[in-house]
């Protein structure tokens, strides 16, 4: 399902992220960074909150809002009843919507938001995603210190806050159409493969979106997916010139593989994951391209793997799920 | 004719195997990207770690009974101990989960894999307290492994009880 918006605009950004991601390449592009996963706290859920709360207090301080002048704030993280969230907005905004998209939440949150400004209830929303590569390794994997062994097609989810402002008032990028996609069950199981189990939604959201705005890759600067991995965007370039011959190659980039130094951190095996892993090159590395010019349009993927443990062990398929948002220079 | 049935046979196709002629069709391509594993090294580097802790252990047997004049069985026990606190210890300082990827399976099969889950529970859940953290989560990954050894330990005795008799 394909929205157009004429008056939904991208104001501002903020970014934090923690010792791995200032490791990447795109460091010089996050706003701020910490070198001590703890962030100063006693427990990891602790300073994923505080993660969050950072990331609101810089955006305010970026966009000059002050706590009560914001409309909305749509949080959203991977920690049962998305709690990093809902701790770490408190007390912001004029009201709170807590969505669950897994690693599609960033694009989610924003489409949501923009709805709600062309359709003229709100004028300001913020949209914040996080994620904190220890409170998800404890609660989708293994204890923290457990030294299991990954497999290469492994991904790492990525530690960090992203916020966006998103306002009725004209700046310089414009959210220009979004497509929300479906769920999509292709018989996937491995939850050490994530690139390969949602792959095929962000074929399916990236057919749809084409289809339905009957565009072509070549009318994009950059199709950006979320957080596939180095192996899951070969199967996306593979499988769309075998089945749709659409040929993405000399745009397409991966968001996971963006912001990593893959050769030199070993540990991060396929690439980065997690919601705030599309959120931090979005909103760090693109929203400044955009700023810029030197870019145009950008087309952002968020792809994301509703995954449950509990149901994998139940023999389960893991579903998969993929959101797109178009940006556009002004 | 022929074209009747070719008809009759793509509606059948389409009804029955759409579906699943994609999935296989995506298994297939997914496939050629599929991530190179190194299996042989891994078990290689395990098979020579293994066999360094091994060496290590006897190691330590031997120096226990020299300097400390106890028996074999002792020192073995001794040894046991050494190793289940290197392990727990390691783990609390946060090294051996990267010792384990450098030196792969070789560390994890003996006693001190054991020893490491049991730590890396206790230390993961340690801020929700000493009764709904590390006490409801220390066996979180030992559990099963104490579990079936149990039950498995009870069958085999009854085996050599049926079998061998008392004594």
């Amino acid at each position: 399902m394909t929205f157009y918006y004429k008056h939904v605009y991208l104001d501002d950004t903020a970014t934090i992220v923690g010792p791995y991601e200032k490791k990447g390449p795109l460091h010089k592009y996050f706003d701020k960074t910490y070198n001590d996963l703890y962030f100063g706290k006693s427990s990891f859920e602790k300073a994923e909150v505080k993660l969050v709360r950072d990331a609101l207090v810089m955006l305010m301080k970026k966009t000059g809002l002050k706590k009560e002048e914001i409309d909305l704030v749509i949080g959203s993280d991977l920690l049962n009843q998305i709690t990093a969230s809902t701790y770490g907005c408190s007390g912001v905004g004029k009201s709170f919507i807590g969505v669950y998209g897994a690693c599609s939440s960033s694009v989610l949150g924003m489409i949501i938001a923009a709805n709600f400004i062309e359709a003229r209830f709100i004028n300001n929303a913020f949209c914040i995603v996080s994620s904190h590569n220890m409170t998800s390794e404890k609660q989708f994997r293994y204890p923290t210190e457990y030294g299991a062994l990954r497999p290469n097609s492994a991904t790492f989810t990525a530690t960090g806050a992203a916020a966006s402002c998103l306002t009725y008032e004209k700046t310089k990028v414009r959210i220009e159409a979004a497509t929300l996609g479906r769920i999509i069950d292709y018989e996937q199981n491995d939850p050490n493969d994530m690139g390969r189990v949602m792959a095929p939604s962000a074929i399916d959201t990236l057919v749809t979106h084409f289809n339905d705005t009957g565009r072509t890759p070549e009318y994009y600067d950059l199709i950006l997916t979320g957080d596939l991995g180095k192996y899951g965007m070969e199967i996306v370039k593979d499988y769309l010139k075998e089945l749709y011959q659409i040929d993405i190659s000399n745009n397409y980039n991966d968001c996971g593989v963006m912001l990593y130094n893959l050769r030199e951190e070993k540990e991060v095996k396929a690439g980065g994951s997690g919601p705030v892993c599309s959120a931090l090159v979005a909103y760090g590395y693109v929203f400044d391209l955009l700023k810029k010019k030197r870019v145009k349009r950008v087309l952002l993927l968020a792809t994301g793997a509703l995954f449950s443990p509990l149901f994998v062990y139940q023999k389960e398929n893991i579903n998969s799920i993929c959101h797109a948002i178009s940006l556009e220079a002004i | 004719m022929l074209k009747f049935f070719c008809m009759v046979f793509f509606i059948l196709d389409k009804l029955f195997l759409g579906d699943e002629m994609r999935n296989t069709k995506y298994d297939k391509i997914a496939n050629l990207h599929k991530a190179p594993e190194n299996r042989l090294k891994n078990a290689i580097i395990a098979f020579f770690s293994g066999g360094v802790m091994g060496f290590l252990a006897e190691l330590i047997i031997e120096v226990f009974c020299m300097y400390l004049h106890i028996s074999r069985i002792d020192s073995a026990t001794l040894m046991i101990m050494f190793f289940i606190f290197m392990a727990a210890f390691l783990t609390a300082i946060g090294i051996f989960d990267k010792l384990v990827q450098v030196f792969k399976c070789g560390l994890l099969i003996p006693i001190t894999g054991f020893a490491h889950s049991i730590t890396s529970s206790c230390l993961d859940s340690k801020s929700e307290g000493l009764i709904y953290g590390i006490g409801s989560n220390a066996f979180k990954l030992a559990g099963s492994v104490i579990l079936y050894g149990v039950v498995s330990a009870w069958f085999f005795g009854m085996i050599r009880f049926i079998v061998g008799g008392v004594g």
